[in-house]
């Protein structure tokens, strides 16, 4: 029988640090047996519960995307006790995945759909997964269009900046970044918080779908320029998070009414998380 | 099925014959209360008894217990890999289990065993388990069962139901794991009256339980409504989030995980934790969806008798069994909960 509390044995492959206030690091792990990495089989979205013996285990969203092989990516915030002792791990550490767990955006629904990306501060995680996802020149032509709106308080706390200045250069995708504020007279993009800087750039709800992750408070003035917009709420996607442990429905403690946000989601409708207690 | 007749000085005998081929474990008396443990002297299985203090769910999922070991010594290939444990999944039988007791595990592997995810040491300890239980002639106040699905001589869980009849035991086989169990012992002839008996005592301890609520006149009532009644304030009010009711409760499974470490050797333990305790639901940045008592008071009912019916159909989770009802130092009584549910906040007059 699959021991699914078992997690694959892993060694990090490389550690980045992605944030001027260092609070944020990029792992890449690669599995020490491949079978394991075979039976790791994921969709964007999906997360993983990230294992260091002695510490513990968190869930940690995927940023990898299955198109990109032999790796899979986490960026982690520097919270508590585990995020804390993973950040002081090296290249060549041994550590732990146990995953893929929960549900993922609806990649087949969006198929055929524009797609407008809605991100804030380190919650980019998996909307990173998805674009690359989306980008893959296997995958570009199942789309509409592709809008990104990211932001974060000030240009040192945006992750993976590489990536977001080559994803500017590109005509299938419309990037939107922004900063609360900024005193950088080089700054080449928007100023503004996310609603109002999504608001401006009005991305069109005609066959569209949204996928909105970030802090709840830019989620909570976002949602009213998206409903403005025209998006209803079965075209709104977002994804959760609670306090989590096993990450397989089965430790009790992840629960939003009937629903374990550990298996059933992360990833909820707008139009869903409306039948539920508000209670997250 | 089968049935024998255990003349009751011949029990003994036959929990001696088990503990030779099985592991055994029943009701034993500690001191103040009977808890179920395994049986080491075949006299220490306690019959007479009403029900353990604890529900037998530590059988199957132990209050502690150590998932997976490791080392962390950096001289060995296999440091920071998390192994298996060696676990003795032999043939064992449980004797005494209440019918409450056996149904709760029931509506407890709807949790821990589904169709793509399986705990695996929940499912293999299950799966190695023979259950014989004992009917319920006499009901405590505290009980419930036929209120929630259950009763008092129900079967649901059971391999083998145990009945005392006075002189002895009428054993029924109810699942071909019982029949086979019962194929090895020598029985005693089988009392004339017995049949007619076991239908005596079923109707005595059935009547004698009652109604306490109506199940549906609260699973149909709109999740968001219940949620949302205020008498969750009128509940939380005297609770002191202790937590009794549900280290008690043979439906409560929640657990946590956590490593423990001793020098360069360590294990991951997996611990009983409760929807009553702040720490449970609580984020490392300071968030807490459920920080305030009555939400996770809310939490403990509406798990049990909305949350679950709804989610699986299969009725509520929680058996009767009244130890909650016993155990809360401040005697809220789950009957009473319910019953706000189906007729909204009834103030006292
Ligand atoms: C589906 C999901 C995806 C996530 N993705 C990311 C991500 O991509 N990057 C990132 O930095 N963070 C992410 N988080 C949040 C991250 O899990 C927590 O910040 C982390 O668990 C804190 O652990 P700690 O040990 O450092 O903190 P402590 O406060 O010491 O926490 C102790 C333990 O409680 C649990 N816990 C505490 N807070 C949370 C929380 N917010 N969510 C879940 N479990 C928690 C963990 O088991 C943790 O080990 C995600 C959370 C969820 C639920
Ligand atoms: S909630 Fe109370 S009465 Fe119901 S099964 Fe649990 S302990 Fe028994
Ligand atoms: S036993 Fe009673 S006081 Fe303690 S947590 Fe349960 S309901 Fe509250
Ligand atoms: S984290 Fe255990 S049930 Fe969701």
């Amino acid at each position: 029988m699959h021991n699914p509390y078992l997690p694959y044995p892993v060694r990090i492959e490389s550690v980045v640090t992605e944030s001027e206030d260092r609070n944020q690091k990029t792992f890449k792990l690669v599995f020490l047996n491949p079978e394991d990495e075979a039976r790791f089989r994921y969709m964007p979205g999906q997360f993983a519960e990230l294992s260091v013996a002695g510490q513990g285990e968190i869930p940690i969203g995927i940023a990898s995307s299955p198109t990109e092989k032999g790796f899979i990516m986490f960026t982690v915030n520097k919270v508590g006790k585990v995020s804390s002792h993973l950040h002081n791990m090296q290249e060549g550490d041994i550590m732990g995945v146990r995953g893929p767990l929960g549900n993922w955006y609806p990649w087949d629904t969006l198929e055929g759909k524009n797609v407008v990306i809605i991100g804030g501060g380190f919650a980019f995680t998996t909307l990173r997964s998805s674009i690359v996802y989306m980008l893959d020149p296997e995958n570009r032509s199942k789309y509409g269009n592709i809008d990104v709106v990211y932001g974060a308080r000030m240009p040192g706390l945006l992750l993976y900046k590489e990536e977001l200045a080559a994803w500017e250069q590109r005509d299938d995708i419309n990037m939107h970044i922004t900063v609360d504020g900024t005193t950088d007279p080089n700054w080449k993009y928007n100023v503004g918080f996310v609603p109002t800087v999504t608001k401006e750039k009005a991305p069109s709800a005609d066959n569209a779908y949204a996928i909105i992750c970030g802090p709840p408070i830019m989620i909570k003035f976002t949602l009213p320029v998206l409903t403005e917009l025209g998006f209803p709420p079965d075209r709104i996607i977002s994804s959760l998070e609670m306090r989590m442990k096993c990450g397989i429905g089965i430790c009790g403690r992840c629960n939003i009414g009937t629903e374990y946000v550990c298996k059933d989601g992360p990833v909820f409708t707008l139009e869903k998380l409306a039948t539920l207690p508000n209670e997250y | 099925m089968s049935e024998i007749y255990i003349a009751r000085e011949k029990l003994p005998g036959i929990v001696e014959q088990w503990m030779g081929r099985y592991r055994l474990f029943g009701p034993v008396f500690q001191g103040q209360y009977h808890e179920f443990e395994q049986v080491k002297q075949p006299g220490a299985v306690d019959l007479d008894f009403v029900n353990t203090k604890l529900s037998p769910k530590g059988l199957f999922h132990p209050q502690a217990e150590k998932m997976f070991e490791f080392t962390l010594d950096k001289q060995n290939p296999e440091a920071g890999i998390l192994k298996e444990i060696p676990r003795d999944y032999s043939e064992r039988v449980i004797l005494g289990i209440r019918p409450c007791d056996a149904r709760a595990f029931v509506l407890d592997d709807v949790n821990f065993n589904t169709n793509d995810i399986k705990d695996p040491w929940w499912v293999r300890r299950r799966e190695c388990s023979t259950l014989v239980g004992l009917a319920c002639n006499d009901p405590c106040s505290t009980c419930f069962c036929t209120s929630v699905g259950g009763g008092p001589f129900d079967t649901a869980g059971l391999d083998v139901l145990l009945v005392d009849v006075g002189d002895g035991f009428v054993a029924q086989a109810v699942t071909p794991k019982g029949e086979d169990l019962l194929a090895g012992i020598q029985g005693d002839p089988m009392p004339g009256e017995a049949p007619q008996k076991i239908e005596d005592l079923k109707k005595a301890a059935e009547a004698s339980l009652g109604k306490a609520f109506q199940v549906e006149s609260f699973t149909q009532k709109n999740m968001l409504d219940l949620f949302s009644d205020p008498l969750w304030e009128e509940v939380q009010f005297s609770c002191i989030n202790c937590g009794t009711c549900t280290f008690v409760c043979p439906t409560c499974w929640c657990f946590d995980i956590q490593d423990e470490v001793s020098e360069d050797k360590g294990a991951r333990m997996r611990l009983w934790d409760a929807c009553m305790f702040p720490l449970f639901t609580y984020h490392g940045s300071g968030h807490n969806p459920r920080g305030q008592k009555l939400q996770r008071v809310r939490q403990r009912f509406m798990h049990k008798l909305k949350y679950y019916p709804d989610k699986y159909g299969n009725g509520v989770a929680c058996v009767g069994c009244g130890r909650c009802v016993k155990a809360c130092p401040v005697n809220i009584d789950i009957r009473q909960v319910a019953r706000l549910m189906s007729d909204g906040c009834v103030c006292p007059a």
